[in-house]
């Protein structure tokens, strides 16, 4: 497959990790480097890839909370099942947050409860099937990050200009740069480069993470999502390291562009604005860190059509927020493969194939 | 008899009557099944005697290189054909729904005849029941499927030992892939067939040319709940190469649109073996050969630790867990 | 997060609503182009061009010149002597 294949080449993997190593020798460290992959697709591929064991000690990856569904609180599910369950909505979503715990269990549980819960593989599907059900309230639970904001968006806009009475939205898209900053906000958390999110970059533009290098004297690279990406991206980290430069560079340029997409941009603008603040699962409340609609578009706020209450934020019983953080690794946590697993998750990192305990669950330690 | 099925279809009268025998009896066109007994009487062959089980459900009844019907006659014919059993007979009861139109029913009890007939298999008993709208997706097929192993026989996961080689039959994936392409809602043209096929022939073949210990086909779960499986029973290691494991293309595509891993897809066509490491190459042969396909490939190797693990050689090298399946692979945005 | 795949535009299925066929490895799909697309542009100078694709939305044009690159980039670190 063409722009993937060439960039999981085993022989290029070697040649970079060799690069790596010098670096790593030449520098010297007297600690690991700790270094955050921001976004759950660079997690997730770090780990398919075993990445991190082929890379020395001397690299010690800090798993960033940049997981849509990692961060979903358990109201918003809750939220989501109620519509379902209790106005008898028919709930569309994607697949990732089907198993999802909320409060009293997830989406997948209240469809066997009677709830009609169907998973779509774009948000432009739950408008196809609104249109097929005309008798039928069907509402789309919009979750993620400004990756996936401007396809809600347009989505919308084409249900506004259709007219469409019987779509709306449970809008859960939250932002990347101030959870970023909430995140180096954070005294306890000692970083020495970060790998930016590919995806976001790809609508925002990479410019929009400059202000890591900037503000916090970070060495920052937008990274693809390829195991050669990574690993690049990991390569000119420790460039800059060596160099003592704190600047932004971006890795993913055959995708990813200074400006991002303009016409994204716009359409994320004219539909969402900027909401005050939201709870994110683990990490609590984050100013200015979510999206909700428009006045123009309220008409297509689900929690407004059937009049939902605001909710109070409950947290899970394990310590998810201090494994989003990357102050603790998933094998430190007391629930670990015993109590949390993925037939039981405690939280929505267990359940994530981007999350960190997934992943560490599925493809690495178990003891 | 009406276009659809209907509750007097299942309540043993003449419109149940008239189904059974223009649809089943005239399509199957078996000598016992027609004697119409609640029984069927068996003459096997000598050896040990075999019986599987098996439900089926899918949804949609009908997609690219098969259906529900082909589907239950080759999945309770490879259930015996991992065991080394020549399959003789099938029985299959019927679970309708209401308003199901006959000619679906119809299409799909002839495929199955199809089948039987390519399997070398009879459908020699059967019952059908109809419940109301609703209450049933459509159709579901339970069947029971005898066959005789030759005494002597004897495969599983207790045979397992470290030093073995695993070999797969062919591509994997191909029929979890086809369902997900075939199911209307996520938008996909349907180019990916579904490998659903009787494996008897190549079961022999395979055991006629080499020592075999287990073998087994991945269904549900696809390849990595059959690995996880045998890791567990035998208490060994099953060490895979990612590089070796033959994947189509198209349904690499489908997969990495919808985040999937073609390892946990299910196969309704592909055999997984376990044999003695100096069997290996005689083994592949037999099933690249009689399966005419050059994309069987020895794909790994047991070792005695780490226990009950299956660990994947990834392409760069290194190594990770192959974990068992969830439960059904969702397509992610993540 | 941010799941996204390469795929090649392989014609244009609705001009009014910007949507086009894409073939990812032999897979097709209708794709949004709205986020790459300024409203009114003709889409048909698309097709044959690869994108990267989200929830069924092409959100960027993949640079050929870039990927080559990058590539030209990773091989050439065999031949960099610079950290030896």
């Amino acid at each position: 497959m063409r722009y993937i294949d060439e960039f999981r080449d085993p022989g290029a993997a070697r040649t970079l990790i060799r690069e790596i190593e010098g670096l790593l020798e030449a520098l010297a460290p007297p600690r690991p480097l700790q270094i955050m992959e921001f976004c759950g697709g660079h997690t997730h591929a770090i780990f398919r890839y075993g990445l991190h064991q082929m890379l020395p000690e001397a690299v010690e990856w800090i798993h960033g909370p940049g997981c849509p569904v990692c961060v979903l609180p358990r109201e918003r599910i809750d939220k989501a099942i109620s519509l379902a369950l209790d106005h008898g909505v028919t709930l569309t979503c994607f697949g990732d947050v089907l198993r999802v715990p909320g409060t009293a269990g997830s989406l997948l549980e209240a469809r066997g409860r009677g709830a009609d819960v169907r998973i779509v593989y774009s948000p432009l599907d739950s408008l196809a099937l609104a249109k097929a059900l005309p008798e039928r309230e069907v509402v789309f639970f919009a979750i993620g990050f400004e990756t996936t904001a401007p396809a809600t968006a347009f989505t919308v806009l084409q249900a506004d200009k259709e007219s469409l009475a019987n779509f709306s939205l449970l809008c859960q898209h939250v932002t990347t740069p101030s959870a970023i900053r909430a995140l180096l906000g954070d005294p306890e958390l000692r970083l020495d480069g970060i790998l930016a999110p590919g995806h976001v970059s790809t609508v925002l533009g990479s410019e929009s993470f400059r202000f890591i290098a900037d503000e916090y004297h970070l060495p920052v690279v937008v990274s693809g999502f390829e195991p050669l990406d990574l690993l690049q991206s990991l390569w000119m980290l420790l460039v800059q390291i060596r160099e003592g430069r704190c600047t932004l560079e971006n890795q993913y340029g055959r995708v990813a562009r200074k400006a991002g997409s303009l016409a994204a941009k716009r359409a994320i603008a004219r539909v969402f604005e900027p909401a005050p603040s939201a709870s994110w699962r683990g990490l609590g409340e984050i100013p200015a860190s979510s999206l909700r609609l428009r006045g123009a578009y309220a008409g297509f706020d689900a929690e407004r059509r059937f009049a939902l209450n605001a909710a109070r934020h409950i947290e899970d019983p394990a310590p998810c927020g201090e494994v989003l953080k990357g102050r603790m690794r998933p094998g430190e946590c007391p629930f670990f493969a015993c109590r949390c697993n993925p037939e039981n998750p405690l939280g929505a990192l267990m359940v994530s194939s981007e999350g960190a305990c997934a992943a560490w669950y599925r493809y690495g330690g178990r003891t | 008899m009406g276009k659809c099925v209907t509750l007097a279809h299942g309540s043993g009268g003449l419109a149940m009557e008239r189904l059974i025998r223009e649809v089943f009896l005239q399509t199957f066109d078996d000598p016992e099944l027609a004697r119409l007994e609640d029984q069927a009487r068996l003459e096997l062959p000598p050896g040990c005697p075999a019986l599987t089980t098996d439900a089926f459900v899918v949804d949609p009844l009908f997609f690219p290189g098969g259906d529900i019907g082909r589907l239950a006659v080759c999945g309770t014919v490879n259930d015996l054909v991992m065991g080394g059993a020549y399959p003789q007979s099938l029985s299959c009861a019927f679970i309708l729904e209401e308003g199901l139109p006959i000619d679906d029913l119809q299409r799909i009890v002839r495929s199955m005849k199809v089948a039987a007939d390519e399997a070398g298999v009879r459908i020699v008993t059967g019952d059908t029941k109809v419940v109301p709208k609703g209450a049933g997706d459509k159709m579901f097929i339970t069947t029971a499927g005898v066959g005789v192993i030759p005494s002597g026989l004897e495969l599983g996961a207790a045979r397992i030992c470290a030093g073995d080689r695993i070999l797969v039959s062919g591509p994997v994936g191909d029929h979890g892939a086809a369902i997900l392409d075939a199911r209307g809602d996520l938008g996909l043209t349907h180019s990916i067939r579904s490998d659903c096929r009787a494996l008897d022939g190549l079961v022999h073949s395979l055991l006629a040319s080499s020592s075999v210990h287990a073998m087994r086909d991945p269904t549900r779960g696809g390849l990595a709940a059959v690995l996880n499986e045998y890791a567990r029973a035998s208490g060994l290691c099953l060490r895979i190469f990612e590089d070796n494991i033959p994947v189509r293309e198209t349904v690499r595509g489908i997969c990495e649109l919808l985040g999937l891993d073609p390892l946990y897809l299910a196969c309704e066509g592909r055999l997984l073996a376990v044999v003695p490491e100096d069997s290996a190459e005689r083994a592949l042969t037999a099933l690249r050969f009689h399966g005419d396909r050059t994309d069987a490939a020895i794909i790994g190797e047991v070792m005695a630790q780490p226990v009950g693990q299956v660990i994947l050689k990834t392409v760069f090298g290194g190594e990770r867990i192959l974990d068992q399946p969830e439960g059904e692979p969702l397509p992610r945005i993540c | 997060m941010c799941l996204g795949v390469p795929g090649k535009i392989l014609s244009i299925s609705d001009q009014k609503r910007s949507m086009a066929k894409v073939d990812v490895a032999g897979i097709v799909r209708e794709v949004s182009l709205a986020c790459i697309v300024e409203e009114g542009e003709r889409l048909e100078v698309m097709v044959g061009q690869w994108v990267l694709i989200h929830v069924g939305f092409a959100l960027s044009l993949i640079d050929e010149d870039e990927a080559h690159l990058t590539m030209k980039l990773i091989a050439g670190l065999e031949s960099d002597a610079l950290y030896r």
